[in-house]
């Protein structure tokens, strides 16, 4: 499904990654893990399609198509989905207008009929007992005055939504306390199927005690530098990332 | 420069929408201003002498006065001799009777202008069709005034004001220039010399007026002046709601408008007066559009009465423009809600005023401002609580989005107290559409454009939210379209 | 000209002779070209956008003459009263704007650091004042700018060395003896702190009896690299006197200027207070508070620039009117096209207390970049309701309730600054001058 082959990307000149190379296969569930400033965040970006990284080497391939030139809309449509470690608020803006929007986007994309209100506000009623999902949410401007829970939440909602077949889910885990991230991670075990990938990135370890990632990988400096399965992350836990740096 | 700001400028080259000249002989009296233009165009209209009178009063005082010198408003020079003060559709004297009478040219502007079919019959006389009345002001004469019959059997009476000035003089002595005087400002004296027409609303006591009253403006003839003048009044315990639309042709020459619009509500009666303003803004480079001076005052003279503004200001070169209030009556209530977008090289200077003179007088205002590429948008306003005014209360917030780089927002806003018992409360921010925000949005699958447009129309709606409901979504589509040759 | 202007001139050829560095060619060419403006100019009028609300009249209607000596009446027991308690300090006394070298104590000065009278400073250090003297004011700006520069008469010149760090405050303490009748004193105040340099400076101006007089002062600040400036300001005057000033700030790069400035005296009292942030990184505060009752009028006329991304400004002034008075405030923000990453935020609250009081306030934003986060918000009006009836439900009687929420009111201007002592003799200032405010005297921290 998502094929990077030695990527390197600069932020203003700064190398941030530095020859990554990974493969999720389709269903797959993909941990990265790493210190802060490694670029885990730089990596969701870049497969979002932000603007402001240059990618100065290697390639990236989804699907078998260059992801790499497509705008980052056109990603989205395709079916790549970003969880946001900082969810942006739009002031104005209704959730549940906002959502319709990427819907219909979405399908206009997928040369399928554009939903009308009757039949989005089922498919909400539908995906909104994922991540329980409060009905006040939906009718306020998007993220405004959202608790951070609250925001992380609305995240995962609009995932289950839009139904992508490959997730990023961007430090999803941090400033949740232990019951919004049991709610946050029940919601996204409960969008894992045999068709949906998935890269969770996180800084800390409990994320995968509740979402058991398939692979674990060590990002460190820009390389990827162990991978393994979910006893790796057990065993970073225990140890620490320094252990990893020394190991290198 | 960013993608957005990019994309923005691309887009801005598409041309206007509703650019394009009609090509109907007009009666047009040759440019310049002196005493017998104004003569002229009195003798044009067949005037009582009275009116005559009046009008060359006005033009005496009108050439003792100066245009205005404001802080960051950038003003041309007008040469008001190139222009001309008068034309008039060729058959002004016997309107269209049906759809088939009127001149198909004119029906194909309409269709341009996305006039809906249904008003278009309107012009045709045929009154079943729907609850919106017309009088439409193609250019200066009104070719034809709707509803009026079916208004009349209410007392109501919706006429163009020159009618109004044969049928109903006492009105119009008794009303006109008594909210704005001849000599308040220098536009003002100007179209109390030469106005051409405009329109005239009566509602008597105790009367609700059944349909929305709408009246469309147009500027046609090449080189002329606009000088519309609108008299509302609404007696105790009557509503009105009135809707102004205007677009214009594209040209090249910059073009004059100078209207007055008067409101006056009595006792218990209510006003709401909504327009939406899309005229020729010019190009890219600040050549062309047209300069848009109003002045829009309403006096709530009795107690309990409200005036209600709602405006969204998409067009024009320069837009000048401060619907007011003086809130004269105890209990009476104003309120002032703006949408102003300046693009290309426009300038809209807007607000309003809140003179707050009777007891327990409350006004609102909530304006909002969208820049982008090298327009500037100011908004001047002045909150005015009299000696007198026990119990008075303003609320203002005024805010601003910037789209790009090379835009202004501006605000200046006066607030005059002088009664301790007042609540003054003004709130103002200033914000841009941020990378992020379209980063988040792209990231769904909307595209930039969609984006852009929905985080202004989001930004806008709690001023569209008071506009009639069709109104309100003509605005939003006018938003987009403007936003399309502007922003993305 | 004005019969009040051709008085001024006569009185500045008057004196052309005995103003202080009347040998120096630059700084006589200064004065006359300032002169020039003033007769061509004259005092502003209520056409004048920025003086629409404050009429000067009763300034041109009398002929105010220049002190020429200090009042030797004047004894070093009678300045106490003016000193803040527990505030050591370097201290520099104007008696009717005349430098008085007996009753200031400068004390020991910390290596760095320059404090001399403005006569002193043109002798000694005639090339550094050539150069900054006159340079971030602007004597064009209006009739009074043009004045102080045609006629500065004495004030004070404080340079700060890179790296000096002044731990004291350094206190100008301006005291009008009511001796003469019609005194004007035509003060400068330059201030040049030198990169990473710090330092408090406090402006008091007392009166000694109720009398007419004009003080039209001006204050250049120009701060260097990451400087950082706390700047006080007491107007005391007395309530028949005429108080007219100007600061000037002019910020380098990440340098910090912070304005506390309470004006309670005076029958008319005006205050410019500009800051040019022509750098990144720069911050500038400015807090305000305005007492005023009987015919007072105040007025308060701000400016800040953002010239340079990344600069952030914040204003917070409050008012409080009572009687007659009236005040004015203009907050001017301009966010120049350059200076993305702006952060503009300011506030103006105002008291009316009584029916005839009157207030004018114009929060001005004007912004040309596009990344900017600005706000700005301004409210004129009562107590507030709840807070009242929660005093008073805890048994408070009205009136005391009404005192100690206005208290509370101006409080959250004072309580800003950093200085113990002079919060604390504001606090004081504030319950003798708020109705029913006395009995709370206690509750002003010791």
């Amino acid at each position: 499904m998502l094929e990077i082959k030695d990527l390197h990307v600069s932020v203003d000149g700064n190398e941030i990654l530095k020859g990554i190379n990974l493969s999720v296969g389709t269903g797959e569930v993909h941990a990265i893990m790493g210190p802060n400033g490694s670029g885990k965040s730089t990596l969701s970006y870049i497969l979002s399609g932000k603007d402001g990284y240059d990618v100065t080497a290697g390639s990236v391939t989804y699907e078998g198509k260059d992801l790499l030139e497509m705008e980052t809309d056109e990603r989205a449509c395709e079916g790549i989905f970003l969880a946001f470690q900082y969810p942006v608020e739009i002031p104005g803006v209704n959730n549940t207008y906002f959502l319709k929007a990427a819907v219909n986007a979405k399908r206009k994309y997928q040369g399928l009929e554009e939903l009308d209100a009757m039949g989005f506000m089922k498919l909400m009623k539908e995906k909104m007992p994922i991540v329980e999902m409060k009905q006040d949410l939906l009718t306020r401007s998007v993220n405004v005055g959202f608790s951070g829970g609250e925001k992380k939440r609305n995240e995962i909602f609009q995932m289950a939504v839009l139904e992508p077949k490959l997730a990023l889910l961007d430090e999803t885990d941090s400033g949740l306390d232990i019951d919004a991230l049991r709610i946050v991670a029940n919601g996204v075990n409960s969008l894992r199927n045999e068709e949906r990938s998935m890269v969770v990135v996180t800084h800390y370890q409990r994320l995968l005690d509740y979402i058991e990632p398939d692979f674990v990988h060590v990002l460190s400096d820009g390389k990827i530098i162990k991978s393994g399965d979910k006893s790796l992350a057990l065993e970073l836990e225990d140890k620490g990332y320094s252990w990893l740096d020394k190991s290198a | 420069m960013s993608q957005a700001n990019q994309e923005l400028h691309e887009l801005a080259k598409k041309e206007y929408e509703h650019g394009f000249v009609t090509d109907i002989e007009s009666d047009t009296l040759p440019p310049g201003l002196d005493e017998d233009t104004v003569r002229a165009i009195s003798a044009r209209k067949k005037e009582p002498q009275w009116m005559l009178d009046w009008r060359l009063e006005a033009f005496a005082k009108w050439q003792e006065m100066t245009p205005p010198k404001w802080p960051y408003l950038d003003l041309p020079e007008i040469d008001f001799q190139s222009i001309s003060y008068y034309s008039a559709p060729k058959k002004p004297e016997d309107g269209p009777k049906s759809l088939d009478e009127v001149d198909p040219k004119l029906i194909e502007t309409y269709n341009k202008l996305g006039i809906p079919l249904e008003e278009q019959k309107l012009l045709a006389g045929v009154t079943e069709a729907t609850d919106v009345a017309v009088d439409a002001v193609f250019d200066s004469v009104s070719v034809k005034t709707t509803y009026s019959e079916r208004l009349a059997e209410d007392g109501i009476i919706f006429c163009s004001l020159s009618e109004a000035i044969h049928d109903h003089p006492d009105l119009i002595k008794q009303y006109m220039a008594s909210v704005v005087p001849v000599t308040d400002n220098f536009f003002a004296a100007l179209n109390c010399a030469v106005f051409t027409d405009g329109s005239f609303v009566y509602i008597p006591k105790g009367v609700r007026c059944p349909m929305e009253l709408s009246t469309y403006f147009r500027i046609n003839a090449q080189n002329t002046g606009q000088f519309e003048r609108t008299l509302i009044i609404a007696e105790e315990g009557s509503y009105v709601s009135y809707l102004e639309g205007c677009t214009a042709p594209q040209r090249d020459e910059n073009q004059l408008h100078a209207a007055v619009v008067e409101l006056v509500a009595m006792k218990d009666a209510e006003i709401k007066y909504s327009t939406v303003q899309n005229w020729y803004p010019g190009d890219e480079t600040g050549k062309g559009g047209i300069y848009n001076f109003v002045t829009k005052r309403a006096e709530c003279r009795g107690d309990n009465s409200k005036v209600s503004w709602t405006q969204v200001e998409t067009g024009s070169a320069i837009t000048w423009k401060y619907p007011s209030c003086v809130l004269k009556g105890d209990n009476s209530t104003g309120e002032f809600y703006s949408v102003a977008l300046s693009s290309l090289s426009q300038q809209a200077d807007t607000g309003t005023k809140m003179i707050h003179l009777g007891k327990n007088t409350s006004s609102t205002i909530v304006a909002k401002g969208v820049s982008a590429m090298k327009g500037q948008n100011a908004y001047r306003g002045l909150v005015h609580i009299g000696k007198s005014a026990d119990g008075a209360r303003n609320y203002t917030q005024c805010d601003s989005l910037l789209l790009g780089d090379t835009c202004g927002a501006h605000t200046f806003p006066y607030m005059e107290v002088k009664n301790p018992t007042a609540q003054v409360e003004h709130e103002a921010t200033t914000s841009k559409i941020g990378d992020d925000q379209l980063f988040y949005c792209q990231q769904r699958g909307i595209s930039e454009e969609d984006a852009v447009s929905m985080i202004v129309n989001g930004f806008c709606k709690e001023v569209f939210k008071e506009l009639p409901m069709e109104f309100a979504v003509e605005a939003q589509k006018l938003l987009s379209v403007s936003l399309e040759g502007a922003v993305g | 000209m004005s019969e009040v202007i051709e008085h001024y001139v006569s009185e500045h050829a008057s004196l052309k002779d005995v103003l202080p560095g009347n040998d120096l060619s630059w700084l006589n060419e200064s004065r006359d070209a300032a002169l020039q403006q003033l007769s061509t100019q004259g005092f502003p009028t209520l056409r004048a956008e920025d003086w629409k609300y404050t009429s000067i009249r009763p300034i041109e209607k009398r002929q105010f003459k220049l002190a020429q000596e200090v009042g030797h009446s004047v004894d070093a027991t009678s300045i106490n009263g003016y000193l803040y308690k527990d505030l050591d300090c370097h201290l520099m006394v104007f008696v009717d704007g005349r430098f008085s070298a007996p009753l200031s104590n400068l004390g020991d000065l910390a290596r760095g650091i320059t404090i001399k009278d403005l006569s002193t400073a043109l002798r000694e250090d005639s090339d550094v004042l050539k150069t900054h003297l006159c340079s971030a004011a602007d004597m064009t700006r209006n009739g009074f700018a043009a004045m102080n520069a045609a006629f500065m008469s004495d004030g004070a010149f404080i340079e700060l060395d890179k790296n000096c760090v002044v731990d004291l405050p350094i206190h100008l303490m301006f005291l009008s003896t009511g001796q003469h009748e019609e005194l004007t004193s035509q003060s400068r105040i330059l201030i040049l702190a030198g990169d990473n340099s710090q330092a408090k400076i406090i402006e008091s101006y007392h009166a000694q009896q109720d009398s007419v007089y004009f003080n039209n002062i001006t204050t250049e600040v120009k701060l260097g690299r990451n400087a950082n400036l706390e700047h006080y300001k007491v107007q005391e005057e007395s309530k028949k006197a005429f108080h007219v000033a100007t600061l000037q700030v002019d910020q380098q790069r990440d340098s910090t200027f912070t304005s506390h400035s309470v004006s309670l005296g005076a029958q008319l009292a005006r205050n410019d207070i500009n800051s040019w942030m022509g750098d990144e990184g720069a911050t500038c505060n400015l807090y305000g508070l305005y007492v005023a009752d009987g015919r007072q009028h105040t007025d308060f006329h701000t400016r800040i620039d953002h010239a340079k991304p990344h600069c952030s400004s914040n204003e917070y002034y409050k008012g409080i009117l009572d009687g007659h008075s009236r005040a004015v405030f203009n907050g001017q923000v301009h966010v120049h096209p350059d200076a993305q990453k702006s952060d503009a935020q300011q506030a103006n609250n105002n008291l009316l207390l009584s029916k005839d009081a009157e207030i004018d306030t114009k929060p001005q934003l004007e912004i040309y970049a596009d990344d900017v986060t600005a706000a700005h918000g301004a409210t004129v009006g009562q107590l507030d309701e709840n807070m009242m009836f929660y005093l008073r439900s805890r048994g408070i009687d009205y009136n005391s309730a009404h005192a100690l929420l206005v208290y509370g009111f101006a409080h959250s201007v004072i309580e800003k600054m950093s200085l113990a002592p002079l919060r604390k003799h504001l606090e004081s200032a504030l319950v003798s001058r708020i109705p029913n405010a006395g009995q709370f005297s206690d509750m002003v921290e010791d």
